[in-house]
């Protein structure tokens, strides 16, 4: 049986660089840091005190009274589902609401709900929000946006850390194959520069400490690389069915070939250090989607500038790719963004789809001294993608031996 | 000692911030439900904003009587005059 062709119709963002797709597109082909020093006051206790927080507040979007109902996680997706949703042209279009899903994922979920209502909970119970669970709960966010467009197929928040982006784009691709639904919202979203967070990815040893030098803190795969940098912000496709799409007269902007799920089996923070896991996502991804190696012309690289994830995931693109590696542009959007956890997945396979969009490759930045166990070629500015058809994979690894590759080819 | 319109008015705030009526909505004869669309879990809300602004206690089995603005106002009321 041949598989439901599976597209990209409509894109929503609201990043670091930008509140939304266009302007954080062009941040990320200009080479633009979203990183800064943060100047709150709990920071000043904090190892690390810089990380790179959203362009355009989300209460500045979300009507006030919505907006109090909302975890800042929620804001963050709502705010990308309505970009996506508007770019899709799904308002008007007559779309059965009970073949419309959301999967929309989160590393951490509603944080800032969590300990504001903690820090309540201290002074009196009684002033505990009755909403704080509703904000809380992980799956927050994927209900909200769902609620927002009236979606009443499944609405799914898979949670796998820093993965978990591209497993919710996995899992939409699923339930347009399976026929349970036509269109699917998935993305991920994460609004977590908080003391705790930062506190405790630091801890790990995860965190840069360049607290001078932000714009600079981010840089995958350079020698000088001590650790990623906190982002935040929310990204969400409208995938739909090729069939759905062209029947409505949807502009298309790239397909999703296939996905590819693994676990390292390995350890619960450090990666797998022979990339194995990382190798048989890339590779399931590949063939689900019929490609080869031959067909991937670019990667957008998990690559969030730790000393050992980077090498790791280097040394399985050379496994997976082989020789093919050579031709397959690299870049490492984190250097840019920072690590957007749960949405990081999402806003990256947005921009691997615009990659293959416009056929060109946004730089990595703060690639000053290139360490010389990565062996791929790297985009250190923009890079022309060729004519005919190409294919492209999004890579996405997290806590827990997580591993999620989707393959994106033009169409 | 706050007159029945300067609680009418305060409270008319802590609904429009929590709800988003608009505050001119806020008369004593509106029923929180049916006329100005508060539901459940917002109206949790207003009375705990509600206890803070006034410091009076508002106990959980009274909040089901409380069906019009004009019930709360006067609930709150008779706690400060008590």
């Amino acid at each position: 049986m041949s598989k439901t062709r599976v597209v990209i119709t409509g894109l929503g963002a609201t990043t670091p660089l930008g509140g939304d797709v266009a302007s954080s597109w062009e941040g990320l082909l200009a080479g633009r840091s979203g990183a800064r020093r943060l100047t709150d006051d709990w920071v000043q206790n904090l190892a690390v005190q810089i990380a790179a927080p959203v362009a355009v507040e989300p209460t500045e979007i979300i009507e006030r009274v919505k907006a109090r109902r909302l975890d800042r996680n929620a804001q963050l997706a709502v705010v990308a589902a309505r970009e996506a949703w508007a770019d899709a042209g799904l308002e008007d279009s007559g779309l059965d609401k009970e073949r419309l899903g959301v999967a929309v994922a989160t590393g951490i979920g509603g944080l800032h709900t969590t300990l504001s209502n903690y820090d309540a909970l201290l002074k009196n119970p009684r002033r505990v929000s009755p909403l704080a669970i509703p904000m809380l709960m992980p799956n927050s966010s994927a209900a909200y946006v769902g609620l927002e467009f009236g979606a009443k197929s499944g609405v799914h928040t898979p949670v796998s850390a820093c993965a978990s982006g591209n497993e919710a784009i996995a899992l939409g691709l699923d339930q347009i194959r399976l026929g349970r639904a036509d269109v699917v919202l998935a993305g991920g979203t994460e609004g977590t520069i908080m003391p705790l967070p930062l506190a405790a990815f630091s801890q790990m040893m995860a965190l840069s400490k360049r607290n001078d030098d932000p714009e600079r803190a981010s840089r995958p795969w350079d020698t000088d690389r001590d650790g990623f940098l906190l982002g935040e912000g929310a990204g969400v496709l409208v995938l739909e069915s090729y069939e759905h799409a062209v029947a409505r007269g949807a502009k298309i902007y790239a397909e999703i070939a296939g996905a590819g799920i693994s676990a390292d089996g390995h350890d619960i923070a450090q990666p797998d250090p022979t990339g194995s896991g990382a190798r048989r996502a890339m590779e399931r991804a590949m063939v689900e989607g019929d490609l080869t190696p031959a067909d991937i012309m670019h990667i957008n690289a998990h690559a969030t500038s730790t000393p050992q994830g980077d090498v790791a995931e280097s040394l399985a693109i050379r496994l997976a790719l082989g020789k093919d590696a050579d031709h397959a542009v690299a870049t490492a959007p984190k250097s840019m963004i920072g690590h957007l956890l749960g949405a990081a997945g999402a806003v990256e396979s947005i921009a691997t789809v615009l990659a293959l969009h416009h056929r060109v490759v946004p730089p990595t930045i703060n690639l000053d001294k290139l360490d010389d166990q990565i062996d791929l070629d790297i985009a250190t500015e923009q890079r022309k993608l060729p004519d005919g058809d190409l294919a492209a994979l999004n890579n996405s690894f997290g806590f827990g031996g997580h591993n999620a590759a989707i393959a994106f080819k033009t169409i | 000692m706050a007159s029945t319109e300067e609680i009418r008015s305060d409270l008319a705030v802590i609904v429009n911030e929590i709800a988003g009526i608009p505050v001119e909505d806020v008369q004593l004869d509106k029923s929180f439900t049916d006329d100005l669309d508060v539901d459940s879990l917002s109206m949790v809300e207003v009375v705990v904003a509600a206890e803070e602004k006034f410091d009076v206690k508002i106990p959980d089995d009274e909040v089901k009587n409380l069906k019009t603005v004009g019930d709360a106002v006067a609930f709150i009321e008779r706690g400060l005059n008590g």
